[in-house]
């Protein structure tokens, strides 16, 4: 009896153990991920990487910076975080007010955004590319947005609507028992609750709009200038490592290497900032 | 008119009163003459917003459905079984085999998820079940940072210490000569990758596990983990599982990380150590060519069909458990 309390404590602290060591692995590797990319960007970042575009191409050329993958990312995920918004706040709002909460559509249209958010965005990259032959457009900032924004829909759309589930049923009873109709009700009362959790839902989708790779290289192409118009094909941060990581020329690479920084710090940034809005939200909501 | 409501203690007013007031201030605002009008928007926007709503599972359809159109002549002019099973991949003689890409994706993603579910399982299980609130708070933006880092950023990492890892640790021990660009390395980079995914659905599904068996568990006299593991665990069991599908679904389709460090040589990789072509990567690389080589195009597009297909049927099932484990904890 005695041995096998023992026996049983012994294996209760090597399991906790062993759990303990797993959660440090998967910290440790955020910890080195992060590591690695400001030492290696660190030194290579200065106020010219940040605002110049490459100078004599982007894969064999020495000097200049990245600021084209800078801009063309900002516009590129602007723009389909703006696009994703138009289509995902009225999902939300349609899951959460109009449609029957015991009806079957609501259920097929959540599992849909789940589905559609684990589809690969190379299988997105492909769809625009099918679709850009379709219509007839070129490699443009403007078919990025296009594919772009639907990749980040069901991010926003899910986020949106976790937010608006959470804003209490007795407000949207008291709306309607005031005679509101479902619209007054839905974007006066309901989305206004959610307000900012929506602010969250579009910092994610912005965030995973800039640092998709796959889906862009379709569809917004690249190039060393900074976009002029919507038509203009436009460099994006991911792929300006991608590419120039792979180069011969170290002053290239160390372009890859300030890129990711940037890329990781925004990502970071995006990331905190969301969470601070989820912080400040609770407070602010009834 | 002149609707009004006097709250004597402004701290003490209900999310009804409040929500009540505004809206009498639009009907103030907006008069009963008006109710046409907003009977007519009401109905406009219950179109509007359903539109929207139901244009996801179509888009979900005209995805797959673009991808088969451009993929119909090859699938027309070689039988199905072919080109999965072929190993023969000469675009310029026409000959497509998707053997090498699919060996390549499955060796890859396998390795990432046998590595990534003891840590992601037994960290989720940590965090729900035995880690303090501090480090609960710790952890979870942590996790969100792992889950929001992009692809890209996986993929330098790779490239700068998986990859020396690789070829100067690994390959040696083994007895290998390597350039480090493996199918390992790959599924190292990937693993890394689902960690956060898994750990987070798992945490998630633990939670859902009723406290009263926790509490019947401790009472037998069983220890924190004994309870865990036969009561806890087992109740969640399907989750788990489900989290587990997720992640091989996610590292299936997952591209720039992987390709950045795979070493992309067109083989069956047939120890780890040798470098694979995973099928996102086959598209990632070669759609700067794919119209210049007749049926190229329509090769490229049925690869991404084939991934489309098989991360749709995985993540269909896992919903399906997560929901149906929902429905039972309610």
């Amino acid at each position: 009896m005695e041995k096998s309390t023992r026996n049983r404590l012994l294996q209760e602290q090597a399991a906790l153990w062993m759990m303990r060591s797993a959660a440090f692995v998967v910290f440790a590797s955020l910890v080195a991920i992060i590591l690695t990319i400001v030492v290696k960007g660190w030194s290579s970042l200065s106020w010219e990487m940040l605002t110049s575009t490459p100078q004599g191409g982007y894969y064999l050329g020495k000097g200049g910076g990245i600021l084209n993958a800078i801009a063309g990312s900002v516009y590129l995920a602007l723009g389909s975080t703006v696009l994703a918004t138009g289509i995902g706040l009225p999902i939300a709002l349609y899951l959460n007010v109009y449609a029957s909460p015991s009806g079957r559509s609501v259920g097929m249209i959540r599992t849909a955004l789940d589905v559609l958010f684990g589809v690969p965005s190379i299988v997105y990259g492909s769809f625009g590319f099918v679709l850009m032959l379709w219509v007839g457009i070129k490699v443009s900032l403007f078919a990025g947005i296009i594919v772009v924004g639907l990749l980040v829909v069901p991010i926003v759309a899910r986020t949106m609507d976790e937010v608006l589930r959470s804003v209490r049923p007795e407000m949207k009873d008291a709306a309607f028992a005031m005679g509101a109709t479902r619209w007054e009700t839905a974007w006066k009362v309901v989305a206004r609750q959610g307000l900012p959790g929506l602010g969250t839902a579009l910092l994610m989708g912005f965030g995973r709009a800039i640092g998709d790779a796959a889906s862009v290289m379709f569809t917004t192409g690249f190039t060393d200038h900074v976009p002029g118009s919507i038509m203009d094909p436009a460099a994006t941060l991911p792929l300006a490592i991608f590419f120039q990581l792979s180069s011969p020329v170290p002053e290239v690479r160390e372009r890859a290497y300030a890129a990711a920084l940037v890329l990781t710090m925004i990502i970071l940034i995006l990331s905190i900032f969301g969470r601070l809005l989820v912080k400040r939200s609770s407070k602010h909501t009834i | 008119m002149g609707n009004r409501i006097f709250l004597s203690d402004p701290t003490a007013c209900t999310a009804e009163v409040v929500a009540g007031a505004r809206l009498l201030a639009v009907a103030d605002r907006v008069g009963p003459d008006r109710a046409w009008r907003r009977a007519a928007m009401d109905n406009l926007m219950r179109v509007v917003v359903a539109m929207f709503a139901w244009c996801m599972p179509l888009l979900l359809l005209a995805i797959a459905i673009g991808l088969a159109v451009k993929a119909m002549p090859l699938i027309s002019t070689t039988p199905l079984m072919d080109l999965l099973t072929s190993s023969e991949w000469r675009p310029l003689k026409g000959e497509f085999g998707f053997l090498a890409f699919i060996v390549g994706t499955v060796e890859v993603t396998l390795i990432a998820v046998l590595l990534a579910v003891p840590f992601g399982v037994l960290s989720g299980i940590y965090l729900s079940e035995h880690s303090n609130t501090a480090t609960k708070r710790l952890a979870v933006p942590v996790l969100d940072m792992l889950g929001a880092i992009p692809s890209v950023i996986f993929g330098i990492w790779g490239v700068v210490l998986i990859v020396p890892l690789v070829r100067n640790g690994i390959a040696p021990f083994f007895g290998v000569a390597s350039t480090g660009y493996t199918v390992l390395t790959g599924g190292l980079v990937l693993s890394v990758m689902v960690f956060p995914l898994i750990t987070q659905v798992v945490h998630e599904v633990v939670r859902t596990v009723p406290n009263g068996l926790r509490d019947a568990g401790l009472a037998l006299g069983a220890t924190n983990w004994e309870t865990t593991r036969k009561v806890v665990v087992r109740k969640a069991l399907p989750g788990i599982w489900a989290a587990c599908i997720l992640g091989f679904s996610r590292a299936f389709g997952e591209t720039i990380a992987v390709l950045m460090v795979v070493g992309n040589v067109v083989q069956i990789p047939w120890n780890p150590l040798q470098a694979g072509y995973p099928i996102p990567a086959l598209i990632a690389n070669n759609y700067g060519e794919m119209m210049s080589i007749p049926m190229y195009d329509s090769a490229l597009m049925f690869a991404a069909l084939l991934l489309l297909a098989i991360v749709l049927a995985f993540n269909l099932y896992a919903r399906r458990v997560l929901k149906r484990m929902e429905i039972r904890a309610n």
